[in-house]
């Protein structure tokens, strides 16, 4: 139970720090790096959010993963996500096959959309979510692959295709940030262009910038992405994460 | 003989009988292979059920044994897509994701994808429910956010928009996507087409039933209609009869995808269907291991697999 942070562990605090200031919401994590930081967040600094079981149930307390939750609060069928998502008071962190420097990101297709190079999911709930209530972004692997110049399919939309398509689709458009397993990220800057707001212990500015397809945002100073707590590796290894599999997504 | 009493005679009897009249009810139980013939190559059948949880598999496969041609094919899509790409049965699919949740990605859906192989209309899932909901409410469209801003409207080029006459705000229309045909397989249902969901999700299959023409709904397994309520509250009664053209009992009707709380994804089948999609000899083998026969060989084969499979363990 002792022992420095793994990158893994790192990644699960950037994630909960996503939903911290969100109040009494659906926090929705898509995989299990955002799932652990989800349930790390309510069990810890964001008491108020509202989790789902990944399937129907929303479920109260703090259950590990591959278990189900103890207490079962609510019914959260598909059809009441929906509902959820036009309503707004739910904060999904998605995980992108692209992304570029406004936040656009693709899960849809690779290659030209007629005839795709490689086929992915679909845009799934992208489009809607992006244009209702606040959207972050989990990235496994930072490579120039992920982190592009242009994406091939506008899933989930970003701040330039929000303004250029207009107040309908800008009034409830907040993308809050990306965390990916070398730093975090967000669009606080003048033109909403991303911004590197920390690397992650081990990580140099350098080697995120080498690593990104387009020029960052970069600070002079560029600070340390916090050490989980002790309470809350203590939570992510013996309570949420004890069967270790946090480790196959994000190495080192 | 009281009235009460006659009531209980009849419902005994199965045969519920108006009490003036005294004529039957409809009678809706169908085959698989009757349900299919109902239907006419070049339709548009939506598909119930989510990714790969509780598909009208069975009837999914008597489709794909006919010689039906040229479907659109709208779904929240699954294996359903998967094997009626696979058997050449789709001009156009409508879509949100085509996923086997826990493969993320569909073999056949990627490869028809990939070779340009078929027509697609690629939409929020939200939107695809909207649709459905409009063709359902004989509206021509529904207002939404969803969609806005992203390449759903230019891979869609005929999405218009529309302008509130309220504030203004323009907003996208989201077309109606009226079904000539649904098929959605349920728990139980009674032989006038009342059925039941007693998993966690009722997904939009009564949405398919209501945006379509007729609809069909396979189950697990068809009871008297008091039995319905004996051991399940009301609400789980979300498709009424009004929606349903036909019956199917259909028993492992949504294998190899869930149909909680009877059974789970049959997780080993669908790694062994994905790993042979992906290979032309291997897809050959599966298909006369599994597809080529019809429905009661195909249930056989898949237990004789389990049996191989917990022998071997």
């Amino acid at each position: 139970m002792t022992g420095a942070a793994t990158r893994a562990e790192v990644c699960v605090v950037a994630c909960a720090e996503a939903w911290r200031a969100d109040g009494e919401i659906l926090a929705s994590p898509i995989g299990l790096i955002p799932t652990i930081g989800a349930r790390l967040a309510r069990a810890t600094f964001s008491p108020d959010l509202l989790l789902t079981d990944g399937e129907a149930m929303l479920g109260q307390g703090t259950w590990a993963i591959g278990s189900q939750p103890q207490v079962i609060e609510g019914w959260m069928p598909y059809r009441a996500i929906f509902d959820l998502i036009y309503n707004g008071k739910r904060h999904v962190m998605m995980s992108p096959s692209q992304i570029d420097v406004y936040g656009n990101v693709n899960i849809s297709a690779i290659g030209e959309f007629s005839r795709p190079k490689a086929a992915l999911l679909g845009v799934r709930g992208a489009p809607g979510n992006t244009v209702n209530h606040p959207t972050s972004y989990w990235v496994p692997r930072h490579t120039t692959r992920a982190f592009v110049q242009r994406v091939d399919m506008v899933s989930g939309i970003g701040y330039d295709r929000a303004a250029q398509a207009g107040e309908p689709a800008s009034r409830y458009h907040e993308l809050r940030c990306v965390v990916s397993n070398l730093g975090v990220f967000d669009f606080v800057t003048s033109g909403h262009r991303m911004r590197l707001v920390s690397v992650h212990p081990g990580v140099t500015v350098a080697e995120v910038c080498e690593a990104t397809g387009f020029d960052l945002v970069v600070p002079d100073d560029v600070p340390l992405t916090r050490e989980p707590a002790a309470r809350e590796l203590q939570l992510i290894r013996s309570v949420i994460d004890p069967g270790g599999a946090r480790d196959a997504e994000v190495r080192g | 003989m009281s009235a009460l009493s006659i009531v209980t005679s009849e419902i005994s009897n199965k045969r519920l009988l108006h009490p003036l009249e005294g004529r039957p009810m409809r009678q809706k139980l169908m085959t698989p292979a009757a349900v299919v013939a109902e239907l006419r190559s070049g339709m548009t059948i939506g598909i119930g059920g989510w990714g790969s949880r509780r598909k009208p598999m069975t009837l999914v496969r008597a489709i794909c044994r006919s010689d039906l041609t040229d479907l659109t094919i709208v779904s929240y899509g699954g294996p359903d897509v998967g094997l009626l790409l696979a058997a050449g049965k789709v001009r156009k699919l409508v879509y949100g994701f085509v996923s086997l949740d826990s493969i993320p990605l569909e073999p056949h859906f990627r490869a028809a994808r990939q070779s340009g192989a078929i027509e697609v209309a690629e939409y929020d899932e939200g939107m695809l429910q909207l649709g459905l909901y409009a063709a359902s409410c004989r509206l021509p469209f529904l207002p939404t956010r969803a969609g806005l801003g992203s390449d759903v409207l230019r891979v869609n080029p005929d999405l218009r928009t529309v302008r509130s006459p309220y504030d203004g705000e323009e907003l996208l229309a989201m077309p109606a996507l009226p079904l000539d045909a649904a098929i959605v397989h349920a728990s139980r249902a009674d032989e006038a087409g009342n059925a039941q969901f007693l998993g966690p999700d009722p997904y939009f299959d009564d949405l398919f039933c209501t945006a379509a023409q007729r609809a069909y709904v396979s189950c697990e397994k068809v009871v008297p209609t008091p039995e319905l309520t004996a051991s399940a509250p009301v609400q789980t009664l979300r498709i009424q009869r009004w929606m349903v053209a036909g019956v199917v009992e259909a028993p492992h009707g949504a294998h190899f995808t869930s149909c909680e709380p009877d059974y789970g994804r049959d997780e080993e089948f669908q790694r062994e269907y994905a790993g042979a999609a992906s290979d032309p000899a291997a897809w050959a083998a599966f298909r006369a291991s599994y597809l080529d026969r019809d429905e009661t060989g195909y249930q056989a084969a898949v237990t004789a697999r389990r049996d191989a499979t917990l022998g071997a363990s």
